[in-house]
């Protein structure tokens, strides 16, 4: 946020608030601010505020305090037609009494394109999210990723320099998710659009965007690029919502700098990197990504040890899941990769785990 | 590989889907897996469902059938039977076939003795009103025309009857006449009954036994047999009375003097005192005969002369008639082919034309009315949609009549309506409007009670639009307006089609409102018809124009079919 100064932002939020019945806030206090050709996702638990959000940038709803920037221009007051904005909804909203072609000139048409010109960009636009050959189908006679084509294709078919999605893969699935993904970010890049794309899927969040914005109870928890966000989550909501997390409960003991040591419920004593703990004797959560525990660890001297419990062994194919008890905590999660001297072990053997102090984060209780 | 039988791929011997390997390889029909034809089992496996179906819906579809759809389909036949006419005058029928009414002249004497005998019979039986008022749709004043002639007929030919038994007393007697005809084990089977019906005093109901003509007596007086055979069958049905008892008809009397003045050798064929008797009278009869019929019925009324009456009578003799159907048609079948009626009496095509448009009137207000508030319900939050679902609904919880009553009140030129224009200047008091008991009043009333019809039907189509269709139009570029009218509304025609349907239909065959509020210039083709089935009784009419309202109703549907299509006719989902 630092390296965008608010007068060259191209999207720009300012404190904005939103309240649907006057007595609690859905927004709280939102501040954004979007270079040109970003791709910035929007990622939270329904009810976080993230839909509401982008209905405010889109113009569907009002914003009950604050500014919203287009292009430096204050954008509160305009209406939703003329903003400028494609938009790709969740379920398509492809025009069923329309076909492709006519849904495509539809945003043409009322910008009073000629015909020429009108057929010439809906054809360009068909090309370029390869659905070339279903200019006279009904949206009916399509499956479900070819309508999300094709409501990216009509959301683009007026350059738009803004384009909002709105969960636009949810109703997909896997596989076609994965590939649309790709060929969205593809797009956008090529293109140089700017997107806001809203969605509740990690995965999808880490995979496309330039920053994630990750929403909860009305305010951007974290705003950073993936692996920023998945590495060093900030609070622990994000280290619990982004991938898979493990926690350990505890009180600091000490701090000094970079370092600080945590007692945990059970006596024990851990090394762990400070990130929201203000002073000794904060209640704190200790956060370790699966990955980057060792079972039986050769990770040098620096690395910290615990004895932990099989509870259960999970065989996943690329990746063994086990389950642990650490420290009281039934539910320690590691993961390791399916090598061929790889040990599988069994419920109830007793063995020893190792990580990092770098990778074991203190965060916020 | 050792041995390949030993694999457990290897198929060594028959198999469930065999069957099914050789029959594709044969490219024959599907077979199932034990050799049927696929289609076949599939039929036995579906019969089962299908039959507990049918048990399923077979009391509703008895009830409606008994109902509904046999009485209606009696009611249709109405239009076109004619069968009344046949029935009580079976003789004319076939005799005035022959006769040209261009000619001018009424039909011949034997057209008018054949008729003299129906007449009686259907007289006796209280038969010859009814067919008075079948004719009189046809011809005005020929139901007067066959009331009067109930009391003619008794006393047709009484005075050749009179000279009869001036020459022989016994013919008088009712006993002369069974001698002459009945065979004498009727006579006995007679004599039998006539004790039984003295011992069973007033609830007697036992018939008198069929009569028995004796052979011989029969050829020999054929006209006479003829007349006294309608005389017993009335007796013995109508009256239950034997013909040992009562004295024939005087046409009987006239039917045997014609008799005898045709042959006068019939007397050979009978003996003893019965043939004393007809001997007795047979210069009498030569003397009386001819018997003129066409004197005897001017006689009684000189419009029985009419040669248009007869005409009719000739028109309607078949046992079906399209009659009714050119009636409401404003069309009459007349001897020289069908013709319009005189323009001031065609009614029916301009009451159908009135039904058809103002049912559109109506429609159309409707759907005016009724989008926006569709709309608003479908749009709303549910609680209070739900409150607004429930003044829509309103109306129908209400009594179709205590509504219809109450538009009587606020609309008449005294009403509330226009006390409230006159109290806001808008109108003066001299200049109050006129709103009911004319086609206003009926289409204000008709839309207010129809309109939920037109509501429910939008609101269900409405409720699956999403709105992020229009959003997206929005977000596309378009205006509010551009957005709904190229958007939404193509989405909601499906609704606007269901609802213009029912509340057609249902406009097109009002009765209770119009009839209330229409006055005579609003009233409705349905009202024509209850008219003709409550007060002129002229069924067949009202059949006839009840079959017209419905292929008008089937055809305008399936227009809309090619027109619209009936798949875009949604009520919900």
């Amino acid at each position: 946020m630092a390296d965008t100064a608010t007068g060259t932002a191209f999207v720009a939020f300012e404190r904005v608030q939103k309240s649907y019945d006057g007595e609690s806030l859905v927004v709280k206090d939102l501040n954004l601010d979007m270079p040109k050709g970003e791709f910035l996702t929007m990622l939270g638990p329904s009810g976080s505020g993230k839909t509401t959000c982008l209905m405010m940038l889109a113009g569907f709803e009002t914003a009950t305090h604050g500014e919203i920037k287009l292009d430096g221009k204050p954008i509160n007051n305009i209406p939703p037609h003329k903003r400028g904005i494609g938009m790709v909804f969740q379920n398509y909203a492809l025009f069923p009494h329309m076909t492709v072609a006519e849904n495509l000139a539809f945003p043409l048409e009322v910008r009073k394109i000629g015909k020429s010109e009108r057929e010439q960009k809906v054809k360009r636009a068909l090309d370029m999210v390869q659905m070339g050959a279903f200019g006279g189908r009904r949206p009916a006679q399509m499956s479900g990723g070819q309508q999300q084509r094709i409501a990216l294709a009509r959301a683009l078919v007026f350059e738009p320099e803004l384009v909002l999605m709105d969960e636009p893969l949810g109703a997909l699935d896997k596989q076609l998710r994965e590939s649309l993904q790709f060929e969205i970010t593809n797009l956008a890049h090529e293109l140089g659009i700017t997107v806001v794309y809203v969605t509740h899927d990690q995965t999808e969040a880490l995979t496309m965007s330039d920053r994630v914005a990750v929403f909860d109870d009305g305010r951007i928890q974290q705003l950073a690029p993936p692996d920023e966000l998945y590495e060093r989550p900030q609070n622990s909501f994000v280290a619990q919502f982004i991938g898979e997390n493990n926690t350990l409960e505890g009180r600091v003991t000490q701090i000094s700098g970079d370092a600080c040591v945590v007692q945990l419920d059970n006596g024990e004593e851990i090394d762990a990197t400070p990130v929201n703990v203000s002073g000794v004797g904060d209640r704190t959560l200790v956060s370790i990504r699966p990955e980057r525990v060792e079972i039986d660890p050769q990770l040098g001297p620096d690395a910290h040890t615990l004895k932990a419990e099989v509870k259960e062994f999970i065989y996943m194919g690329d990746t063994f899941r086990t389950r642990l008890s650490v420290a009281g905590n039934d539910n320690f999660i590691v993961k390791t990769r399916n090598r061929a001297d790889q040990v599988r072990l069994r419920p109830g053997q007793h063995v020893t785990i190792g990580w990092l102090p770098r990778d074991c984060r203190a965060l916020d209780a | 590989m050792t041995d390949a039988a030993a694999s457990p791929d290897k198929i060594t011997g028959p198999t469930p889907d065999t069957a099914i390997r050789d029959a594709e390889r044969a490219d024959g029909p599907m077979v199932a897996a034990d050799g049927r034809p696929l289609k076949q089992s599939l039929n036995r496996a579906l019969r089962r469902q299908k039959m507990r179906a049918l048990a399923l819906i077979a009391p509703l579809l008895l009830f409606i059938l008994l109902t509904f759809l046999i009485p209606i389909g009696q009611m249709l036949f109405r239009s076109v039977e004619n069968q009344i006419v046949t029935d009580t005058l079976p003789r004319t029928v076939v005799s005035i076939s022959d006769w040209d009414a261009a000619g001018g002249e009424p039909p011949s004497q034997e057209v008018f003795a054949d008729f003299a005998r129906d007449l009686t019979l259907a007289a006796e039986q209280r038969m010859h009103t009814r067919l008075g008022s079948r004719l009189n749709y046809e011809q005005p004043g020929i139901s007067s025309l066959f009331r009067q002639a109930g009391r003619g007929m008794t006393d047709m030919g009484e005075e050749v009857m009179e000279s009869l038994v001036a020459a022989e007393p016994a013919w008088e007697e009712a006993q002369t006449w069974v001698d002459l005809f009945g065979t004498p084990d009727w006579q006995a089977e007679n004599a039998d009954w006539l004790v039984l019906k003295d011992e069973g005093g007033m609830r007697f109901s036992i018939p008198p036994p069929e009569f028995e003509f004796r052979p011989e007596a029969r050829e020999a007086l054929p006209r006479t047999a003829d007349a006294f055979a309608d005389f017993e069958l009335f007796s013995r049905v109508d009256d239950i009375e034997s013909v040992a008892e009562e004295t024939p008809w005087p046409l009987v009397h006239v039917s045997l003097a014609e008799d005898l003045a045709a042959n006068p050798g019939a007397v050979e064929a009978f003996d003893g005192e019965t043939r004393a008797r007809l001997e007795a009278v047979l210069p009498v009869a030569e003397a009386e005969m001819p018997f003129d019929y066409r004197a005897a019925f001017a006689e009684m009324d000189e419009d029985w002369l009419e040669v248009s009456f007869w005409e009719t009578l000739q028109t309607f003799s078949t046992p079906f008639t399209s009659g009714y159907f050119l009636t409401a048609a404003d069309r009459k079948l007349t001897a020289d082919g069908v013709q319009m009626v005189p323009e001031d009496q065609r009614i029916y095509g301009t009451l159908f034309l009135r039904t058809m448009v103002m049912s559109l009137g109506i429609t159309l207000s409707c759907i005016l009315l009724g989008y926006p508030v569709a709309w608003l319900l479908a749009n709303l939050p549910l609680r209070t949609a739900n409150v607004l679902m429930i003044l829509v609904l309103l109306p129908f919880w209400t009594s179709l009549l205590v509504r219809t009553s109450a538009w009587k009140v606020l609309l008449q030129q005294q009403g509330v309506i226009n006390d409230l224009l006159v109290w806001l200047n808008i109108i003066s008091d001299a200049n109050r409007l006129v709103l009911i008991n004319n086609q206003t009043g009926t289409i204000i009333a008709m839309t207010h009670i129809l309109l939920p019809f037109m509501i429910l039907p939008l609101y269900s189509v409405m409720k699956t639009i999403p709105p992020s269709y229009l959003r997206a139009a929005k977000s596309l570029g378009a205006t509010n307006w551009t957005a709904f009218w190229r958007v939404y509304f193509p989405q909601s025609v499906p609704g606007i089609g269901a609802g213009s349907i029912l509340v057609f239909i249902l406009a097109i065959g009002y009765y209770i409102t119009p009839e209330i509020v229409g006055g005579t210039r609003g009233v409705f083709i349905s009202n024509r018809i209850a008219f003709h089935i409550s007060t002129s009784l002229n069924w067949g009419l009202a059949a006839a124009l009840g079959t017209i309202l419905l292929a008008l109703v089937l055809v305008l549907y399936w227009l809309y079919d090619r027109i619209v299509g009936i798949d875009n006719v949604k009520l919900g989902g």
